[in-house]
Parts: structure tokens; sequence; C-alpha cells
């Protein structure tokens, strides 16, 4: 089965003044359709570079990155990207802000009316759908940005650190939601994180740990945990064992290179 | 470049807070001080020679309304300010959306924008004047001079701090150039613009003045210089108060313009 996402040996750097900077070195990584793949490391580990580079948004500087077999060209609406600033238009209500991406793809209105309706209701946010940003709290917002990158509905999610800047409660109920969408739909997912509980819990089969100076893929973790990801599957000791052994993988990177 | 700040307002009260007797208390405050400033300016009008007093000011502005004399000049003023404002708006906010999308225009535009800013509008009324005559057009060019000045930076400025996740999120849905700029740029930098606008506007004002002092037949700034040629000091005063008081209406109906467009801003 070809992978949904596929990095061939994909580097980047950057030119500095007098040196270059290599954000990510040689990186390979495959994303099967329909997996939820976590990436976690250290933070200057590349991997947002990565997922912007599935988005379009950058070009690798050697190497390909290709969505269902092409060259990503650009971005695109195949591809929702969710960003940890939220990246809502301040200006527009929770409602246009969701109705933005099928406005540019000219969906017919009454359609478009819907399909904002069903991704606010999906969020949560029926409450709100006419409110400002400013009004929402961090954790409303981002699923405002779920709700706009669902509505045109992609194929992929890419998902940058969303949840980074919650509060651990906030941020709880947004992994239990965000599973229970992914569950149904099962769109295809990749996830950035530096936590490693996150990391875990939301993995459907691996959890890649990359490593920092330069960026590269340390280690791909398989995880067999039972859904629903209960809090029972979070506290239980095959969890525990995994984190352990990711969370040794994204702290002791030294160590195990040398070892290596 | 002068760097224009985001526009940041301190309303962010609770609306509780800033109710009814905070409002009518500062409307006592205003009501001292105008009565304090009053009795101050009557005491300064017996002392001070040719200085002329509250009562007599209010005689003539009196007479100024009745006869229409005022009402003339605050029209020919108002009309310089408005034809020259918004002619500068319109040509600067295209201008200034055009240096900050597209590199090659900033760096052709900007060194002139750069130099021209640093020459007051009201410096150009002499080569105006012999360029286009003693009639409204040279009156009319320098206001238009000093509202597109302020207006060109806000507009560039606006563009340039655009945040830049907002066009990507804009992207990664599909959005063209076109799109992008329609879209997010312009709503993005309206609140830079709008204060560039009232920038330019508080500017326009004092230029038209001043322009005035310089060949008019009529306007405020003609009627004072009229009136110090005729030794009229109460005419003077009529004209300086209706100048602050028109200035002080149109910065506040800008002000509140903008808190009503720009209302989706978080306020910290």
């Amino acid at each position: 089965m070809t992978p949904k996402i596929s990095f061939r040996d994909v580097v980047k750097t950057y030119e500095l003044k007098d040196t270059t900077f290599t954000a990510l070195d040689h990186v390979s990584l495959d994303v099967a359709d329909r997996e939820f793949l976590t990436v976690v490391g250290p933070s200057g580990c590349g991997k947002s570079t990565l997922l912007s580079m599935a988005a379009g948004l950058l070009e690798p500087s050697a190497g390909q990155v290709l969505v269902d077999d092409a060259p990503v060209t650009g971005p695109g609406p195949d591809r929702g990207v969710i960003f940890q600033q939220y990246a809502l238009f301040p200006w527009l209500t929770v409602r246009h802000n969701v109705e933005f991406g099928l406005r540019i793809a000219s969906t017919p209105a009454p359609e478009r009316r819907e399909r904002a309706e069903r991704a606010i209701e999906l969020v949560g946010l029926g409450d709100f759908a006419d409110a400002l940003p400013k009004t929402l709290s961090g954790g409303m917002k981002q699923r405002c940005a779920i709700a706009r990158a669902y509505a045109v509905n992609p194929q992929v999610m890419l998902m940058d650190e969303p949840f980074g800047a919650l509060d651990a409660l906030t941020r709880v109920q947004l992994q239990d939601q965000l599973l229970t969408t992914w569950s149904q739909e099962q769109r295809t997912v990749m996830f950035i994180t530096h936590d490693v509980d996150e990391a875990v819990c939301l993995a459907s089969r691996r959890v890649v740990v990359m490593a920092a100076r330069p960026g590269r893929v340390h280690a791909v973790i398989d995880v067999d945990l039972p859904y629903p990801r209960t809090e029972d599957v979070r506290l239980s000791p095959e969890f525990t064992r995994i984190r352990n052994e990711v969370w040794h993988a994204v702290y002791h990177q030294n160590l195990t290179t040398t070892a290596a | 470049m002068t760097v224009i700040t985001a526009p940041e307002k301190k309303s962010a009260q609770p609306p509780g807070r800033r109710g009814g007797r905070s409002a009518a208390r500062s409307l006592v405050l205003g009501l001292v001080a105008l009565v304090f400033g009053l009795v101050v300016w009557a005491l300064a009008s017996r002392g001070v020679e040719h200085l002329p007093g509250p009562a007599g000011v209010a005689t003539e502005a009196g007479r100024m309304i009745s006869d229409g004399m005022l009402f003339d000049d605050a029209l020919a003023s108002l009309r310089r300010v408005f034809t020259g404002f918004a002619l500068g708006v319109v040509l600067a906010v295209p201008v200034g959306f055009l240096m900050g999308w597209y590199p090659v225009a900033r760096g052709l535009i900007e060194p002139y924008i750069q130099f021209f800013r640093t020459i007051p509008p009201l410096a150009l009324i002499p080569l105006a004047i012999v360029l286009m005559g003693i009639g409204e057009t040279p009156k009319i060019f320098v206001i238009f001079l000093a509202a597109f000045m302020s207006c060109v930076v806000a507009a560039f400025q606006g563009v340039v701090d655009v945040d830049r996740t907002l066009i990507n999120a804009a992207r990664v849905l599909g959005a063209s150039d076109r799109t992008i700029f329609l879209k997010v740029v312009i709503p993005a930098s309206t609140p830079f613009i709008l204060v560039g606008m009232r920038i330019g506007l508080g500017s326009c004002w004092a230029t038209v003045v001043a322009a005035e002092l310089i060949g008019a037949q009529e306007g405020l700034g003609y009627r004072m210089q009229n009136a110090s040629t005729y030794y009229l000091m109460s005419q003077i005063f009529v004209a300086l108060i209706a100048i602050g008081v028109l200035g002080l209406v149109m910065d506040r109906l800008l002000l509140r313009a903008e808190r009503r467009l720009t209302n989706w801003q978080e306020r910290r």
C-alpha cells in the first residue's frame, strides 16, 4: 500500500552568514493512509519544518516530499493544517472563519452553511458560532481552527503542536475529542508535539522520535494500545512502558547515539 | 522608517467599572475645568491690554454666526480639508499596499516618501503658489500631501506587519494571492490605516489653517489673518475656538469609526 505522505531523503539547509545550518539531515519517513502518526522531539529537531514541507509552506533543499505519490508543489485544501498559534482571522466570527475555506472553494451557499454548521457542532462550538475570536478561550480558539480545517474535508490533517499553548486539562479534553473524531473519520493525521504523553496517547501505531542538530529521525517506537484511549489506558502499565521508552529516546539521545 | 505600532487601546475595562458614575464624574470635572479656565481668562483680559474677555468674544461669535460669516468660513476650510484628505487617502492606501506587497515597488517609492516626509507640507506652499496660482489648487495640494504622507506609511506598515501565520492559514485553505490580499491583508491592515487617517486628518487641519493665512478669500485661517490686519481681536479668538472645536469633533468622529471598524481587535 502506498503511503499517504512520504518524506524521501529530505534535507533542509539554511544559508547563514558564513555557515550552512542543517535543519533536517536526510530524513525519510512514511505516514500510512489513515494512520495517526505523532512526531516528538526536542526543540530544534526540525519537526515543524517537516510538517511545513508536507503542508507545502516550505520546500526541501534536497529530497522529495510526496502526498499520494505526487510531489508537493504548494499548499492545498487536501491537507488541513492546524497551527500552534490558532491563526484564526480575528475580524471574522467563528462561523465565518470556518466558512473561509469553503468560500475559496466557491461552495454554494446552502452547502457551505451546512458544512460549516456541522464542523462547528463537531468541535462543540455551536453556542459560539457568531462570536469573535477575541471572546474565546485558547481551547475554544483551537477548536475553531480545527473546525475550519475539517470544513473543507481534507484527507490529511497536519497538526503543529496544536495543544502546546493550552493548560493541561483543556489539552486532555481536546486530545480526547480529536481521537473520537479520528476514530470516526479515520483521516491521516501527522501530529507534532514536544509532549511525550501526548505523543504516546494519540499515536495509532507509531511515535517518531527526532533528534536535533542536525534534525533527523532518531527512533520509531511502536504503540500498541487499545481503543478507546480512556483514562484506564493512560494509566495502564503498557502505556507507562511505551511512555518511558519514548521519554528515554527523547531525553537521553546522546547516550543512545554513542552506544549505537 | 517610522514605525507605527499596532494600535492598542486601553478600553478593556469591563463595562461595569466605566459605568454611569465615572462618566458623570468626568463630565463634572470637565465642567469645573471649563469654568475655571473662563474665570482665569476673564481676569487675564482685565490685566492684559488688547486681550478680549470671554464675554466680548461670545458677543462677537454670536454676531459672526448670525450673519453667516463663521459658517461660510468653516465651510470653506472644511471643504478644502475634506477634498485634500480624501484625495490623499484614496491615493495613499493603494500606494502603501503596493509598497508592502511588492519589494520592487517599495524600493522604488520609499526613497521619495522618506525624503518628502521630512519636508513639512506647509514648506511647499510658496512653490505650490508659484506653480499652481493662488486659487484652491495649491491649498488642496498641500493638504493632500499632508494626508498622503501619514496614510501611505501607515498602509505600508500595516501590510508589512500582517501576521505570517494568518497568511499561511489562508494559503493552506487554498487561497490564491489575490484572495489573500483581499481577505487577509486588507482587513489585517485596517487598524493601521485608520490610525494613519487620524494622524493625517490632524495634520490636514493644521495645514489648511496655515495655508489660508497665505492668500485666501475665505476660511478660518483667512478670517484670522484679516482680523489681525484690522485689529479685530475678538474675531481672532472666535476663529481660533472654531478651529479647535472642529478639529476635536473630526478627531472624535474618526476615533469612533475606528473603534467600530476594528472592534474585532484583542485589546490589551
